[in-house]
């Protein structure tokens, strides 16, 4: 089932489509700065920004930082969100259960399918944010070998592609939190109209709210509290603190979530 | 002889909420049965395919499917059935093709080897089998239902469970639909179909049972529903003398419309016999049997009957 999962995700136009406008924003954002020359001041904007234009290697983080707190879940969202909700409306979805697929199997699939989604978007995102980066903006890490720390110190090559490869790690296991929220909605709702606007509603609901100074006592609890902790792992030496807060509060909402989506899929009737 | 079964349900009952759609069912359809499965719109047919499929779970009742419980032993018991719930459905933007090959894929230990020519046999069987690569959004209504059945046919089901699979299409493509389903059948397959067009569970079934309200009020063979009503049809051009000279035999004209009579008698030769030897001429002929339509108004619809019918057809019935 997972294989039919992905085949129907790497088929479908729209994911492709969806991927290129995520896409688009970074890709503008670096044709921008490579023609302006007007960074960020260091601190400000994005993160990693103020430095591409001196390491153009470094973009593909920078843009990373760009769509994780925004365009990817609300990608995510959408995807998930049309897990169940989806194949019901298309009434697709007792056609499958008939096959049979197991409703545990069909929802663990969804789940993978999501991811899958992710893990591509992230690949394109990086590996348009790296051309364009190498192609226009700034190439001094050629003389200086490495590149620079948020904390200002230099880390060696091998050094910065593990740290990238931890970033992406943690991003995804953020985006399997926004997805687990997604599929459980997406068992509860009858639209996945719905299921995506709720999972949204929430991220967007967390992110204000721990604007706030009222809810300092939650804030360590809401789904995106953690969410930009993956900056911490360029600092020197790596802040642990947050992320390891983030892994175990990403991890407790999706086995929370899943959980939920299974209780209340696993008994329910079937009657689109 | 009894034969095994192939879909038994006992006390079988679903409430949505405070709504009772089905109500203590009792559903025995055996191997090799043709089962038509009536009742009117929102009589719960629906309910009970579904129930039958595991897709909706009964309040309370035993299901079981190819002798094993529903919907327990879904995984070993359902890759034996093939369905078709409530009008068929497919992943609009690929093509039927495609459908079928993702469906094929789902089956648990579906195997790739032979995967295309099942599709392309399946394709073929329901008449589909040159079709092109179009997306299924734009399909025809009649295409679509072939499909549908296609996908119920892919992994040569010992059973067959439809839900109104003629909706929507031509004549012609009723009776592809019959002819194939009768072709399965006489393979082996044992077929459930349910539907509100009588006519057409007349021509197909061996079997029928009929639901009102959540409840079945008839199940038996076909044949026994449709036993003659101890009456003879006659049509002659000289009516008056034929009554005439069938009160003269002591025969009893139960109806007389124009030039057409019943009359009640149990052997159509010796009727017919009697009124030619007396000169009167006979160019109809037939013994009466109860339509499916009359034992299923009957069954249902007390007060809601339009249709002129002997009373005691109403006491066969129940
Ligand atoms: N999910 C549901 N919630 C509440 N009531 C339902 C639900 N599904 C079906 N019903 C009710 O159950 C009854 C039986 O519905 P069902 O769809 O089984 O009928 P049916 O015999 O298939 O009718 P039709 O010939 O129109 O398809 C109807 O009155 C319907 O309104
Ligand atoms: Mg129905």
């Amino acid at each position: 089932m997972i294989r039919v999962e992905l085949s129907k995700l790497l088929r479908s136009r729209r994911t492709w489509t969806t991927i290129a406008l995520i896409d688009a924003l970074p890709t503008l954002v670096g044709v921008l700065l490579a023609v302006t020359d007007l960074g960020p001041r260091p601190g400000e904007g994005p993160a990693f920004l103020s430095a591409v234009l001196t390491d153009g290697t470094l973009f593909p983080l920078a843009a990373l930082a760009i769509v994780l707190p925004l365009f990817l879940p609300i990608a995510v969202s959408v995807t998930a969100g049309e897990a169940i909700a989806g194949e019901a409306a298309a009434g697709t979805l007792r056609y499958v259960l008939v096959r049979p697929v197991g409703r545990l199997r069909l929802l663990v699939a969804k789940l993978v399918a999501a991811m899958a989604f992710v893990v591509l978007t992230v690949l394109v995102v990086a590996a348009t944010a790296y051309v364009v980066g190498v192609a226009l903006l700034g190439d001094q890490s050629v003389q200086v070998v490495g590149s620079t720390s948020v904390s200002g110190t230099s880390l060696s090559t091998p050094e910065l592609v593990g740290r990238t490869f931890l970033a992406l790690g943690y991003a995804m296991l953020c985006m399997l939190g926004v997805a687990a929220i997604a599929l459980f909605l997406s068992t509860v709702a009858s639209s996945s109209l719905g299921a995506a606007l709720g999972t949204m509603s929430i991220f967007v609901g967390s992110s204000l709210l721990l604007t706030l100074d009222a809810s300092e006592a939650i804030r360590d609890y809401l789904p995106t509290r953690y969410w930009l902790a993956f900056v911490d792992l360029f600092r020197d030496p790596i802040l642990w603190r947050d992320l390891q807060a983030g892994v175990i509060l990403q991890v407790a909402y999706v086995a929370v979530f899943f959980a939920a989506a299974w209780a209340n899929f696993a008994t329910k009737d079937v009657t689109d | 002889m009894s034969r095994d079964t192939a879909i038994r349900t006992q006390g079988l009952t679903k409430y949505f909420g405070r709504f009772e759609a089905v109500s203590d069912l009792s559903l025995d359809v055996r191997e090799g049965d043709v089962y038509g499965f009536l009742g009117a719109n929102g009589s719960g047919k629906t309910t009970t395919v579904r129930m039958l499929l595991g897709l909706v779970l009964a309040t309370s009742g035993e299901i079981e499917v190819l002798g094993r419980p529903m919907p327990r032993s879904g995984r070993e018991v359902l890759p034996h059935v093939g369905s078709m719930i409530e009008g068929p459905a497919a992943y609009a933007h690929l093509s039927g093709r495609a459908n079928l090959t993702l469906f094929d894929a789902m089956a648990p230990r579906s195997r790739r080897t032979g995967r295309k020519d099942r599709v392309e046999e399946t394709l073929d069987r329901v008449g589909l089998g040159g079709v092109d690569e179009r997306p299924v959004k734009n399909y025809s209504l009649g295409m679509r239902q072939r499909l549908g059945l296609a996908a119920a046919l892919l992994r040569k089901p010992r059973l067959l469970v439809l839900d109104e699979p003629t909706n929507g299409l031509d004549p012609q493509g009723i009776r592809d639909i019959r002819a194939l389903l009768l072709e399965l059948n006489a393979d082996g397959t044992t077929v459930f179909v349910s539907s509100h067009l009588l006519a057409e569970i007349e021509q197909l079934c061996t079997r029928v049972g009929v639901l009102d309200r959540g409840r079945m009020v008839v199940q038996e063979e076909l044949a026994v529903l449709r036993a003659p009503t101890g009456r003879i049809l006659l049509g002659t051009p000289d009516p008056d003398a034929a009554i005439a000279q069938l009160d003269r035999l002591g025969r009893s004209v139960e109806q007389h419309d124009g030039r057409r009579l019943a009359v009640r008698a149990a052997d159509a030769a010796e009727l017919n016999a009697e009124l030619v030897r007396a000169g009167i001429g006979v160019d109809e002929l037939s013994v009466e049997r109860r339509s499916l339509e009359d034992v299923v108004l009957a069954a249902t619809s007390a007060g809601n009957d339009t249709f002129a019918r002997p009373p005691r057809a109403v006491q066969d019935a129940s």
